[in-house]
């Protein structure tokens, strides 16, 4: 936080200043002082922010000619897509909005990975930043089902049913969920309410998720923390909202791509049938961006610890900050970190790869062994590897390696091992 | 830039992966294609082919297969067939659609407008059934969406009927056709080769009829493509401009300390 009193230059200003300390919040937002020596992957909270105000206007307009009823929803969506004024803009970057959130929270996530940017003390962030995914997700799945194609139904009839595995209760549960004894009206007017609402929660947690950021600032590809504000740091404006931008517009060039050129080449072609609860898909998939979680889920032969498989996958992050022991944030300095950080990509690649592929043969045993794989990545091998590793002098501050006018990080590479000869 | 190259690749290798697998799926009967005019970024949809491609869906299609999220007035709309509105009114006109209820509560039939749905061939799904063997002709409006391969795909389908292989059994009013799920089809070979008698003298074969109306299935589906790959040229052009000129304020901007972005 930057420590210098606000003071308004204007008497009106001062007056409301007072009494609302708005231009204190956007001194500050501009002032925040940020390490200059930020990569482009630092641009993707940005690109986020953007992406989740995309989806917000983009789907109050959409809410506004959608027809949430079991009869009814698969037409109004033809209807926005024929005769709503630039529907067919409007709903295609909707749908591939979602995919496009999704690569850059994925981005996002493994960048953090990669510079340990979940470490201490940004655990709040780290945890807030895991809800907020949960919630996309939860958000992702419920909007895939609103159309009312039969992958939506059938992606809901085998979600919900997977509550039906809780031992006792589940049938139960189930029944609630779906508002009857199967997924109908009820589970779609359910889902639309709950699809509308989400977002906004995700907004609120957006806010909590930058206020965390900004108590001990930004990380960064060096991993060291640094003095703010100093020599190291640059004010966000506009130093960084300029290079947040020229981010922006590149990411922006590839999601026009999609949505003026392949709106349909993310989705599934299944989904444009009308839901049909007498005929059942030969494969049923989810979207692209929940397929790791999903071989996660068929790689367990017994269901009920298929779907604790699948929520552990996303608990164990969410306590990575205590698995991980290294003190060391960034990967630039644990030469054994990073080859593991590789294999983990490589592993939910394949993950997602099988999740797509039906679960038999050697489909289903390279899951599950990418499933074990994963968990060990996190349960044993991160622990473990804080404890043993050797790992690279760590620079004292920015202006070592940034020096020579380079912030290029071989450069901090050469500095450490300079400093250790 | 070095970087925004990685995120680059990261992207195309994200997108190339997701292409195979669509792809795995797919069954491993290559499928015909053809030179589609809508496909490319500049794709546009061929006048005369949609027009042909119209006629042989009422003249062929339309005894079996609705397409239920047409209107009559589509046809004259920009982007589409273009028929004139004189030409739409009139083609509406031959349709007697049901209205009501009328003043005395009663039901009437009256000669289609343009803004009329495309009249449907049956009363309900069942009766479909019923008069189809059990097979239900599905709705041609989105048809060439809801299938993967799109339009290569039905273009196939209309012209892979084949003879059944030595050793395939098929029952009664079942037919072989080799790029359908399953190799079978209830369906009987909808297209032959001047079967329809098209007005503008282009020879009517199966090939280019089955082109023909798959181009208007296309639009059918995606009636606002024209729209959509000129809004899109414009924005990205818009945008890389954009990103250039951003580029270098953020180059300038950054040129006050010594760090290089």
């Amino acid at each position: 936080m930057s420590d210098h009193e606000y003071h308004p230059k204007s008497r009106l200003g001062k007056w409301f200043n007072d009494r609302l300390p708005l231009l204190t919040l956007a001194n500050h937002l501009s002032d925040y002082p940020t390490p200059k020596n930020l990569n482009y992957w630092w641009t993707f909270g940005g690109i986020l922010t953007f992406c989740l105000i995309t989806q917000i206007v983009t789907g109050v307009i959409l809410g506004m000619h959608y027809v949430a009823h079991a009869d009814l929803a698969f037409d109004s969506v033809e209807h926005i897509m024929r005769d709503v004024n630039y529907g067919w803009l409007i709903r295609y970057v909707h749908a591939n909005g979602a995919s496009m959130f999704f690569l850059a929270v994925y981005i996002h996530i493994f960048r953090a990975l990669y510079y340990g940017s979940y470490k201490s003390p940004r655990e709040m962030i780290w945890i807030l930043g895991m809800i907020i995914y949960f919630l996309m997700m939860m958000a992702a799945f419920m909007g895939y089902v609103l159309p009312w194609g039969q992958m939506s139904f059938w992606g809901a009839t085998v979600i919900t049913n997977l509550f039906s595995a809780i031992p006792f209760v589940g049938e139960s549960i189930t029944n609630w969920l779906w508002g009857g004894y199967a997924v109908d009206n009820p589970t779609l007017t359910r889902f639309f309410s709950l699809h509308y609402l989400i977002p906004f929660l995700i907004l609120g947690l957006v806010v909590l998720h930058i206020w965390a950021l900004h108590i001990p600032g930004n990380n960064n590809p060096i991993g060291i923390d640094i003095k703010k504000p100093s020599k190291d740091t640059v004010p966000f404006h506009p130093y960084i909202v300029i290079k947040d931008m020229f981010a922006l517009l590149i990411f922006l060039i590839i999601f026009a791509f999609f949505v003026f050129y392949a709106p349909n080449i993310l989705g599934h072609s299944d989904n444009y049938i009308e839901a049909n609860p007498l005929v059942t898909p030969a494969h049923i998939v989810p979207e692209w961006y929940l397929l790791p979680f999903y071989a996660i889920l068929r790689s367990v032969p017994d269901k009920l610890f298929g779907v604790i498989a699948m929520f552990l996958s996303i608990f164990v992050l969410v306590i990575l900050p205590w698995l991980d022991t290294s003190k060391v944030r960034s990967a630039l300095f644990r030469p054994l970190y990073k080859q593991f950080y590789w294999f983990l990509i490589a592993d939910v690649l394949i993950l997602g790869y099988m999740g797509a592929m039906p679960a038999e043969g050697i489909y289903l045993l390279i899951a599950r062994v990418a499933t074990i794989y994963y968990f060990a990545h996190f349960l044993i091998i991160l622990p473990i590897l804080g404890k043993k590793e050797k790992t690279l002098d760590v620079p004292l501050n920015l202006t070592e390696p940034v020096l020579g006018g380079s912030q290029n990080t071989s450069m901090a590479k050469e500095v450490s091992t300079f400093k250790r000869n | 830039m070095k970087k925004l190259i990685l995120i680059l690749s990261v992207f195309i290798l994200l997108i190339s992966f997701n292409i195979q697998e669509t792809k795995a799926a797919e069954d491993n009967e290559e499928l015909l294609k053809t030179d589609w005019s809508f496909k490319s970024f500049f794709g546009t949809y061929d006048r005369a082919s949609l027009q042909r491609g119209y006629q042989i869906y009422t003249e062929v299609c339309a005894s079996c297969h609705s397409m239920k999220y047409l209107s009559y007035r589509n046809l004259y709309e920009k982007g589409g067939p273009e028929f004139s509105e004189e030409q739409a009114k009139a083609i509406a006109s031959n349709f007697e659609v049901e209205d009501g209820p009328n003043n005395d509560g009663e039901m009437f039939t009256r000669p289609g407008k343009l803004s009329d749905k495309f009249v449907q061939p049956y009363a309900n799904e069942q009766e479909a059934k019923a008069l189809n063997g059990g097979a239900y002709p599905p709705d041609m409006s989105v048809l060439i969406k809801a299938r993967k391969g799109g339009a290569n795909y039905i273009y196939s389908v209309l012209l892979g009927y084949e003879e059944p292989p030595s050793g395939v059994i098929l029952d009664d009013g079942v037919y072989y056709n080799k790029f359908m799920y399953g190799k079978k089809i209830k369906m009987p070979q909808p297209l032959s080769d001047d079967l329809v008698e098209y007005s503008d003298g282009t020879k009517a074969t199966s090939e280019q009829m089955a082109k023909d109306v798959v181009t208007f299935m296309m639009w059918a589906a995606e009636p606002h493509l024209e729209q959509r790959h000129k809004t899109g040229f414009r924005v990205i052009i818009y945008l890389i401009i954009l990103t250039i000129l951003v580029y270098f304020s953020m180059k300038k901007i950054w040129s006050r300390i010594e760090t290089k972005v």
